[in-house]
């Protein structure tokens, strides 16, 4: 069996069991943010999310955000587009800090 | 696992449902169809043979003679065009004065009647020259979610027809010939908000084809037929009908389609909805089992017949032949 059970991702509000208003907070902010077109639409913003999901590697939230992606009128280019943004994020994440190991490379004498 | 059943969500909520009027007569005229989509709720194929006979579609004809407030008729299938008194039955209808629209796949144009070979080619020139509606499923503006949905070459030939349909004025502003498509989701899922699709539809299918629409209605897919078995296949029929439950809205399910519609099988049965009628739930003698007792006094006060796939048509914006019935 796996560590994640994706039926878990129902059991979300359970966090409210202790300190319910602070998980109160977390939820109308999310839907607030999430839940409406705004300055950005829902099939934006659920693509956003999507690309999150990806780079922190989260299994609930890719669960929950290609039906939400679906569900707001995207498709599976535009979602496989996103997961790319957040590769290429990652990848130039971490090539960027080949800067740094240029730096140390420089205090060695090594460049 | 036990779903809360419909009508007692509806008590929760304090809704009768009850028959408003009936405005519109809905005729399924074959199960015939030249496609097999995957979520047809009627299981439609190139192999049914169920047709509407003459002698019911006078039957039909003679009805809505008798009742103008029956304003409307909705002629669909399988592919209605398909059966062999069709463009009879539209003529006749649009002689009466009633607005006619029909389920129109766009593919039967291009493929013909699958089992004699005839030709439909006209079918863009009948409609324009009845000023029929033109009602077309095209589940989305790319061939990847069209074509898995609904055969492969289905998209590229529902373009050709639309093409077609343009010609001859549908879609184009003024001509008031109304080419509207229907959405509906390709799996276990809820569709967009109508009106952000229908803007991308507009947008893409002109841009990159362009082809040009009227509305865009979206519909949820019922958990019946060939899409439950689907559910039922990927694990997720209860998953569905939980999510459906959930997204119950009140104000959808006051607009559902059945409080203004009778449905008319191939064989002359009356229902509450063609979903009714693919699951069989016919209505009761006392209230006019067939087009031949129809009686519009008893039918605006008969028990609509309410079971958990009318979760479908309450879920979210809702959903009806027509599209979404509320505001999600």
């Amino acid at each position: 069996m796996s560590y994640y059970d994706p039926k878990d991702l129902a059991r979300f509000g359970e966090i409210g069991k202790f300190r319910g208003e602070l998980a109160e907070k977390f939820f109308e902010y999310y839907n607030a943010v999430t839940g409406a077109d705004g300055a950005l639409t829902k099939r934006e913003k659920a693509l956003i999310a999507l690309a999150v999901a990806h780079s922190e590697k989260c299994p609930y939230c890719i669960d929950a955000y290609t039906t939400a992606c679906l569900e707001a009128g995207a498709n599976p280019e535009e979602m496989t587009e996103a997961v790319h943004v957040a590769a290429t994020m990652k990848a130039g994440i971490t090539l960027v800090h080949g800067v740094q190991m240029h730096n140390a490379l420089e205090k060695l004498g090594a460049m | 696992m036990a779903h809360l059943p419909f009508a007692e969500t509806l008590a929760n909520h304090k809704l009768s449902l009850s028959p408003t009027t009936v405005d519109t007569l809905q005729a399924n005229l074959t199960r015939l169809c030249n496609q097999a989509c995957h979520h047809c709720h009627v299981d439609a194929s190139p192999k049914r043979t169920e047709q509407m006979d003459r002698a019911t579609v006078d039957q039909c004809l003679e009805v809505l003679a008798r009742h103008p407030t029956i304003e409307k008729l909705d002629l669909t299938g399988g592919a209605p065009e398909l059966n062999p008194h069709f463009e009879y039955f539209v003529v006749e209808a649009r002689r009466l004065g009633k607005h006619v629209m029909v389920r129109h796949n766009l593919t039967v144009t291009i493929d013909g009647n699958p089992q004699t070979g005839e030709s439909k080619r006209h079918l863009p020139e009948f409609f324009a020259q009845h000023r029929v509606e033109v009602i077309s499923s095209l589940p989305y503006y790319q061939q990847f979610f069209t074509d898995k949905q609904r055969g492969n070459g289905v998209f590229a030939k529902s373009l050709e027809a639309m093409r077609m349909l343009n010609a001859f004025g549908y879609g184009q502003p003024e001509s008031g010939l109304e080419l509207n498509l229907v959405y509906n989701p390709v799996g276990a899922f809820l569709p967009a908000s109508q009106e952000s699709l229908e803007q991308q539809y507009k947008r893409e299918l002109a841009n990159k084809f362009g082809v040009t629409f009227n509305r865009l209605f979206t519909i949820t897919n019922m958990p019946i037929n060939r899409f439950k078995k689907d559910l039922i296949r990927l694990e997720r029929y209860d998953e569905y009908l939980a999510k459906l439950i959930s997204s119950f809205n009140p104000a959808a399910a006051a607009g559902v389609m059945c409080r203004s519609l009778i449905s008319v099988g191939y064989d002359g049965r009356l229902y509450d909805c063609d979903f009714n009628q693919m699951l069989d739930l016919s209505l009761s003698p006392t209230d006019g089992a067939t087009i031949f007792d129809f009686d519009l006094e008893k039918l605006t006060h008969r028990q609509i017949l309410f079971d958990q796939h009318c979760y479908g048509c309450t879920a979210g914006a809702g959903s009806s032949c027509g599209g979404a019935t509320a505001t999600s």
